[in-house]
């Protein structure tokens, strides 16, 4: 026997290809790790930019996910799993967070501040690729419960 | 750039890769599994959940909207607790019940409580469980 008592499924959003945030997740690491190794902050900015997209419209308008659609998704076999497009895209408002922080700390000559934000984003777009880890799943009921 | 400013440029990606790397293994063997319950617990209610228990035992598992793994979780404790009849299955949305969620120390989503037919917790398995590691603790309760 089964019911449910939560409101989310009257408002179901909407769903999307699974494998394209992972494959995004993986470009993103390529780029956070580039800004990181040349403390560039134009490459933060265009990642920031991709974050900014996946964020506000949704993580398959970003131009990761257009490679993903025309080069890799043809290529791939099998069943295609989908998903809610709401845990990715808080994924990618998380991650321009940090973007947002980490270009601060580079207009104000604070390298450090830098470091430690496309730090953190790293380590989230790393274990997204590497271990399909959900962000929203261990980090969004903290910060509500912080209320 | 010279070899040092290389390496030093170098340093915090092998730092966040690694420490990623090593939580990551942690993360992916940790989800799932079924812990048994900590300490004693009073039990929850149907005046709590707002929905009757099963008589020999109830799944309570939380969900919320960022979280991808909630919706196959929730597919699979259905399939698995369809065909027994005094086992029931209850989703509850965690950010709509945040004293629950605060009480009964919930941190992240999904995360499933297994109550005994008194409701009281014996077990919760934080992450989607693998059907093996939902049937074994079902068998288990009373």
């Amino acid at each position: 026997m089964s019911s449910t008592t939560s409101q989310q499924q009257s408002t179901e959003a909407i769903s999307i290809d699974a494998r394209g945030p992972r494959f995004s997740a993986g470009i993103t690491v390529v780029l956070l790790s580039t800004a990181l190794a040349t403390h560039s902050v134009w490459v933060l900015v265009a990642q920031g930019i991709v974050f900014a997209i996946g964020a506000i419209r949704g993580p398959q308008f970003t131009p990761y996910a257009a490679i993903f659609r025309t080069v890799v998704r043809p290529r791939l076999k099998g069943e295609v799993p989908t998903e809610d497009v709401r845990p990715p895209q808080f994924a990618q408002s998380v991650g321009l967070l940090f973007a947002l922080v980490g270009i601060a700390g580079s207009v104000a000559h604070l390298p450090l501040v830098f470091t430690i934000a496309v730090s953190f984003a790293l380590a989230a777009a790393f274990l997204n690729a590497a271990f399909n880890f959900c962000l929203g799943c261990e980090i969004y009921l903290l910060l509500l419960r912080l209320k | 750039m010279g070899k040092t400013t290389t390496v030093k440029s170098l340093a915090p990606i092998l730092i966040v890769l690694l420490l990623t790397s090593i939580y990551g293994f942690w993360y992916k063997s940790s989800r799932g599994k079924v812990r048994a319950a900590k300490g004693p617990n009073t039990g929850l209610t149907e005046a709590i959940l707002g929905e009757s228990l099963g008589a020999r035992g109830t799944l309570v598992q939380f969900s919320s909207a960022f979280c991808t793994p909630c919706r196959s979780t929730r597919a699979l404790i259905e399939n698995v607790v369809k065909d027994l009849s005094d086992i029931r299955h209850i989703e509850i949305d965690a950010e709509a019940h945040l004293d629950l969620v605060r009480s009964l120390d919930i941190r992240s989503t999904p995360t499933t409580l297994f109550l005994n037919s008194a409701g009281v917790e014996v077990g919760r398995a934080i992450g989607a469980p693998k059907r093996e590691q939902i049937t074994s603790a079902i068998a288990l309760l009373r």
